[in-house]
């Protein structure tokens, strides 16, 4: 890459003034340092995935509310993670949080367990048990 | 208290935070020199494992490896520190300010509060420095950022105490003991014998064959997976070669700047060569990037369109299978 290929695309990044440091070649065939502000195939990457998360959160929300989920899938989904990560976030063995994700299980759950989960996602178990008080 | 420590943006973390408190502690190591002297580059695809619902590709070595190797290999000793406990993790931390000694840290970056918030996914090998502490903030250098920042005593638990792959659990690494002159001939053919070893590898998954093995399944992606999956994954391959630092290249660029410096300090005129040769594949790795960008925003549904990019890897992967053989040869 030259130096003056060194791509300054807008990216999607709010924070504009996050510039990232790249490696390219000069005129005179020496590598220097260039900042970039972004480059839209990363970009388009970037949104993509937001776009899929939002799409997995709104999907479990649709899912809690008919029933066919616990609200912990719900609140997974919105903090971007997945069966082993919340596993090894609350504690609690991957088998038993995908147990707790059944809405009958979830509904019987003893306020310890619920705490675990609600602290994890910085939340009341007030809005662990309803998605609606939360946003 | 806070130490009297320059900061230095560079391309990529762990490079960064080597180079970084190498510097501080007056050697003056390049980024690239770090990077290859620690053989960080390599190619692996890893299908069973998956991170963001889609199988990992990885275009750098495992996290702390970098430091490992370059320290080995240039001659300096570092020490490392896990913990169980936070109170433990951060009165180590502490103390180490207080002799004045900036540190490098292990961290995750979903909770990094000043990171942009599109960057926040469930990432644990991250690299900083704390160079400092007044009252309740730590001073903190992210060698991705331009300029120093801060993180509250709570924010910094947070993020060495992250959870998932690669947790850091509190991982603190900093040098204890220098040479008086670094070796750095003998450590950059080192450097560049592990890299060839690592590209040229017969393991299906790894290196140039890794590369082959990406094209074929990226053929097999539509059919089995369904065009949605697809380009999902597709996103993913090019998020990880975008990781901040690669310049789009997967970090083939840092590498040729590498071969480019060593070249004048082993006096090999080869590497200045191979170093724009490796230049024009990074340029390569760019050009299947924004034609992979292509097929996943317009969703397109072309089953050519997934074999003219598998083609592009195949032809990248030809091209680095030469060009290792040739590094190989030219530092025997």
């Amino acid at each position: 890459m030259k130096k003056k290929e060194v791509p300054q695309d807008d990216s999607s990044i709010k924070d504009s003034k996050f510039k990232e440091l790249c490696y390219a070649v000069d005129e005179d065939g020496n590598y220097v340092t260039a900042k970039s502000t972004g480059w839209s195939p990363k970009t388009i990457a970037l949104d993509n995935a937001l776009e899929d998360i939002n799409e997995r959160v709104a999907n479990a929300k649709q899912r809690v509310l008919n029933n066919e989920t616990s609200p912990i899938e719900y609140y997974m989904e919105l903090h971007k993670m997945d069966l082993p990560i919340l596993s090894s976030y609350v504690g609690i063995w991957q088998w038993r949080v995908k147990r707790h994700l059944k809405p009958k299980v979830f509904q019987k759950l003893p306020e310890k367990i619920l705490k675990k989960y609600a602290s994890v996602f910085e939340i009341s178990i007030e809005e662990l048990k309803n998605i609606s008080n939360g946003n | 208290m806070e130490i009297n420590f320059t900061h230095h943006q560079t391309a990529h973390c762990e490079n960064g935070v080597v180079s970084n408190l190498m510097k501080h502690n007056g050697f003056d190591v390049s980024e690239p020199m770090v990077f290859g002297i620690g053989s960080g580059l390599i190619y692996c695809y890893i299908p069973f494992l998956k991170i963001n619902h889609a199988p990992v590709v990885t275009y750098r070595i495992m996290p702390g490896l970098i430091f490992n190797r370059f320290a080995k290999r240039v001659g300096i000793k570092i020490k490392r520190e896990k913990f169980k406990n936070a109170q433990q993790a951060k009165a180590t931390l502490d103390k180490n300010i207080e002799n004045n000694n900036p540190v490098g840290l292990q961290v995750g970056v979903y909770n990094l509060t000043y990171f942009p918030d599109e960057y926040r996914f469930h990432f644990n090998a991250h690299n900083l420095v704390v160079y400092g502490k007044k009252e309740n903030e730590y001073l903190i250098s992210d060698p991705v950022m331009e300029n120093v920042t801060t993180l509250t005593d709570k924010e910094l638990e947070k993020v060495r105490f992250a959870k998932g792959a690669f947790a850091p659990k509190g991982h603190i690494y900093y040098p204890t003991a220098f040479p008086e002159k670094l070796s750095l001939e003998t450590a950059i053919v080192k450097g560049i014998k592990n890299v060839c070893r690592d590209m040229l590898a017969p393991i299906p998954i790894a290196g140039v064959k890794g590369i082959r093995m990406t094209a074929k399944q990226i053929r097999k992606w539509p059919k089995t997976k369904g065009v949605k999956v697809a380009n999902h994954y597709l996103g993913q391959l090019v998020r990880m070669q975008e990781e901040i630092g690669t310049g789009g290249g997967g970090f083939r660029y840092i590498y040729a700047a590498f071969l480019q410096e060593s070249s004048k300090i082993i006096n090999k005129p080869e590497l200045a060569e191979l170093s724009k040769e490796m230049t024009v594949i990074g340029d390569l790795w760019r050009d299947f990037a924004v034609d992979a960008s292509r097929i996943y925003k317009n969703r397109s549904a072309k089953n050519d369109a997934y074999n003219d990019v598998a083609t592009q890897l195949e032809a990248i992967a030809d091209k680095e299978e030469m060009f290792f053989k040739k590094l190989k040869k030219a530092i025997k």
